[in-house]
């Protein structure tokens, strides 16, 4: 090789970094683009929360959590998992009306819902890495033994498998982004079977992970636990979905407006209203449910308890107040409040996931409500990871052609 | 008497074998150790779902090892001596508690089984004789179908056909919903340890039983409150000491029928909710209340392609039928 070609070498290499990792800047200049309040904010963040993600690995889980005998789940599970998973069904429920249903107006946000996707369940590994006491092994379920009664066992092989899926469903954005065309075209070529595929794997594992309390009916609240508890979960992973769309298309819009194209700014509104109406729709029909779920086991009179009222609140302020903001949003043609409404169903999903995850569960034991709350450390660690899972989805929405068309790729 | 017991007990431990044979067979309860490579390549295919839930019902009639043998705890005989305790700790060479075994003041507060403590000796007031409370020994109840092994994603935990509940460390990648699960709060994590944290609880002495000795802290007991012996001769013993006695004891066998029944049985005098035993657990194992879900997973992985695909086609077709549409007019208005 001579010295000609090796300059040239490096040449390309250095415009392609530049290019597609500091998006045409070079290093001063892109260092300094990223001081901002928010910038300095997640690095704060991050300098107190990822110092104790190492003292949790180093020392130990008692290290940082208050992970005791009775009291095995703490928030890693309780909002990494099982409140992340429903929010990131984002990619499930678009890619089904899209490429399924047909609905095509939904084009613009299509890659965007499938990315929340697709790092909400990477974020969902990163949380249950923390949180497994022996994290090297969490292929364990794959190889190593299979427990196909327990429920835990589907979830572990689902939501694998179901990473890979969302992985390929993004690849075009990124194939695009690195310009190879001939592996795109095949990338394309499956996203009818992913899609099909995606909803196999999210029905089951959503519901599953409601599934997973079913085996503890001497320790849930039984407000929160009924044998519709999958039905449940299942059903307002739906409206999370819809009202997560709704959510991070707004930030998107809102701090990311250099990302996005005039087709997502100008289509944004009107398909607000119609993702707003589908979440209301069926946070109406899970409310439903929950009613059903109380009169199936008869337990009205439980409502008059502290429990029965914090369950009133939860499905009151929660599930029906949101849907009817949404309503009222739709009705007028007020994005703004469909948007008030969506964040606040996708705050309801987190109540009620660490209701049934942490609330409910050891509730009659002594002192209950006192044990479940978690010690700064890991409400820390629980920041940080949320943080990078922040920069993470800004890195790739700044760089690939998710809320905006690449021009010569307009067809998928 | 208890001598006797205790021959026949050990009597009927005549199998050799390693600790290890046991725990890697096939077994009933759970079913969920009979599948190899094959079942590998069906998960991948999401085959192994419909497989698991055709063992769902497979294992339905499994009515439990017939000679399984178990632990009658009888609370009007305890005395609070932690004798047991002693013992429990001494055979499995755990590390020697703060107060000793002697020290009547543990009993000031309840306590649980952790990671160095398998079995801990409770005190209760007895609402009947105020002036002798009623002491609970707590333990792994080594259920007839464990939760615990019903929960675990990599099955780490077997029922061995002599009653004990194994647990294999080698295998546990420490997601602790075996924790979650198991109704009496039986197994315990050391969250201490940063590389090698694993579940802990009682397996019944398994090594002792193997080599024909009955458990530690039933040998250990100087009073004739924990018996060792065939389940089935247990659950007759029981009966015939209530038939004997109506007046000492309440009419129930706790761990006869409680989640499936259990290997692990008390009497006693006061009733159970009184002494913290959980009382709203179903009759049946814990594993029915997940067996209806499991069993929607075929139906999901078959119906849902057939559904979805014939609804993409339909689309399609609409779509297809729309743009014909389409363009017939456009041509109809080019040639107006
Ligand atoms: S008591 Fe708990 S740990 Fe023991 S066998 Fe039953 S479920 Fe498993
Ligand atoms: S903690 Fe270990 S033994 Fe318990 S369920 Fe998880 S993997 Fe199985």
């Amino acid at each position: 090789m001579n010295h000609h070609e090796t300059a040239v070498k490096t040449d390309n290499f250095r415009a392609w970094f530049m290019d597609k990792l500091l998006m045409g800047m070079d290093w001063p200049d892109y260092m300094r683009q990223l001081i901002t309040p928010f910038n300095i904010i997640a690095a704060i963040i991050l300098s107190i929360g990822l110092p104790l993600i190492a003292i949790r690995f180093i020392y130990g889980l008692a290290s940082v959590t208050h992970a005791s005998q009775d009291y095995p789940w703490g928030i890693f599970l309780g909002w990494g998992l099982f409140g992340g998973v429903p929010l990131s069904a984002t990619g499930f429920v678009l890619a089904t009306a899209y490429y399924i249903f047909g609905f095509k107006k939904y084009k613009p946000l299509v890659r965007l819902a499938v990315l929340a996707g697709f790092l909400g369940y990477l974020f969902a590994v990163i949380y249950l890495l923390c949180d497994l006491g022996r994290p090297w092994r969490i292929y364990y379920p794959m190889i190593i033994g299979f427990g196909t009664a327990s429920v835990l066992f589907l979830v572990a092989w689902h939501v694998a498998t179901y990473l890979t899926v969302q992985f390929l469903e993004f690849s075009p954005a990124i194939l695009e982004w690195l310009q190879s065309k001939r592996i795109r075209k095949w990338a394309l070529s499956i996203t009818i079977a992913m899609t099909i595929a995606g909803i196999i794997l999210s029905t089951l594992h959503q519901s599953a992970l409601g599934a997973m309390f079913l085996l503890a009916p001497g320790k849930m609240h039984p407000l929160w636990y009924s044998s519709y508890l999958p039905v449940l979960f299942l059903c307002s992973s739906i409206y999370a979905a819809l009202s997560m769309v709704i959510v991070v298309s707004t930030l998107a819009a809102r701090f990311l407006k250099k990302a996005a194209d005039q087709t997502f700014l100008s289509n944004l509104n009107p398909l607000t209203l119609g993702l707003g109406r589908g979440a209301s729709l069926t946070m109406y029909v899970y409310f439903v449910l929950k009613l059903i779920s109380v009169a199936h086991d008869n337990n009205w009179a439980l409502l008059a308890t502290p429990y029965g009222q914090w369950f009133l609140l939860e499905i009151v302020g929660f599930v029906l107040l949101p849907a009817l903001i949404l309503s009222l949003g739709v009705k007028t043609g007020r994005v703004g409040i469909v948007r008030l409404g969506a964040f606040a169903g996708a705050l309801g999903i987190v109540v009620n996931r660490i209701n049934v995850s942490m609330v409910a569960l050891n509730w009659n034991l002594p002192d209950h409500l006192h044990h479940i709350v978690p010690p700064w450390q890991e409400v820390a660690i629980v920041l940080a990871i949320a943080t990078i899972h922040v920069l993470v989805f800004r890195w790739i929405l700044m760089r690939m052609p998710v809320i905006r068309e690449a021009p010569e790729y307009t067809d998928h | 008497m208890t001598q006797e017991r205790q021959e026949k007990g050990a009597g009927g431990l005549q199998h050799g074998g390693r600790r290890s044979d046991s725990t890697d067979q096939p077994h009933g309860p759970c079913g969920i150790n009979r599948r190899g490579f094959l079942g590998v390549m069906g998960a991948v295919s999401g085959s192994a779902l419909l497989a698991s839930a055709a063992e769902v019902h497979a294992y339905k009639q499994f009515e439990g090892w017939p000679d399984r043998y178990g632990m009658l705890s009888d609370l009007t005989a305890c005395v609070g001596c932690r004798s047991c305790e002693r013992a429990c700790n001494e055979a499995n060479g755990l590390p020697k508690p703060k107060k000793s075994f002697d020290d009547g003041s543990v009993f000031a507060e309840l306590r649980r089984t952790d990671d160095k403590t398998y079995t801990v000796v409770n005190r209760y007031e007895n609402p009947g004789d105020p002036g002798t409370p009623v002491y609970r020994k707590v333990q792994c109840m080594h259920c007839n179908e464990p939760a615990c092994a019903t929960a675990c994603p990599i099955h780490a935990y077997s029922k061995t056909p002599e009653g004990a509940v194994m647990y294999d460390p080698d295998k546990c990648f420490g997601c602790r919903y075996c924790m979650v699960a198991c109704p009496f709060g039986i197994p315990t994590y050391d969250y201490e340890s940063a590389f090698q944290p694993r579940i802990y609880k009682c397996v019944l002495c398994y090594d002792r039983l193997k080599v024909g000795q009955i458990p530690a802290c039933a040998q250990g007991c100087p009073t004739e409150a924990i018996t060792f012996g065939k389940r089935s001769d247990l659950l007759r013993l029981a009966r015939e000491r209530i038939l004997e006695h109506p007046d000492r004891y309440i009419d129930h066998i706790y761990g006869e029928h409680e989640a499936g029944g259990t290997s692990w049985l008390y009497l006693s005098s006061v009733p159970f909710g009184q002494l913290d035993f959980p009382t709203n657990l179903p009759d049946r194992p814990l594993v029915e209340e997940t067996k209806g879900f499991l069993s929607s997973v075929p139906v999901v992985f078959t119906v849902w392609p057939a559904l979805f695909g014939m609804i993409y086609a339909s689309v399609r077709h609409r779509d297809a039928l729309q743009e014909e549409l389409k363009q017939e007019q456009e041509k109809e208005e080019e040639r107006q």
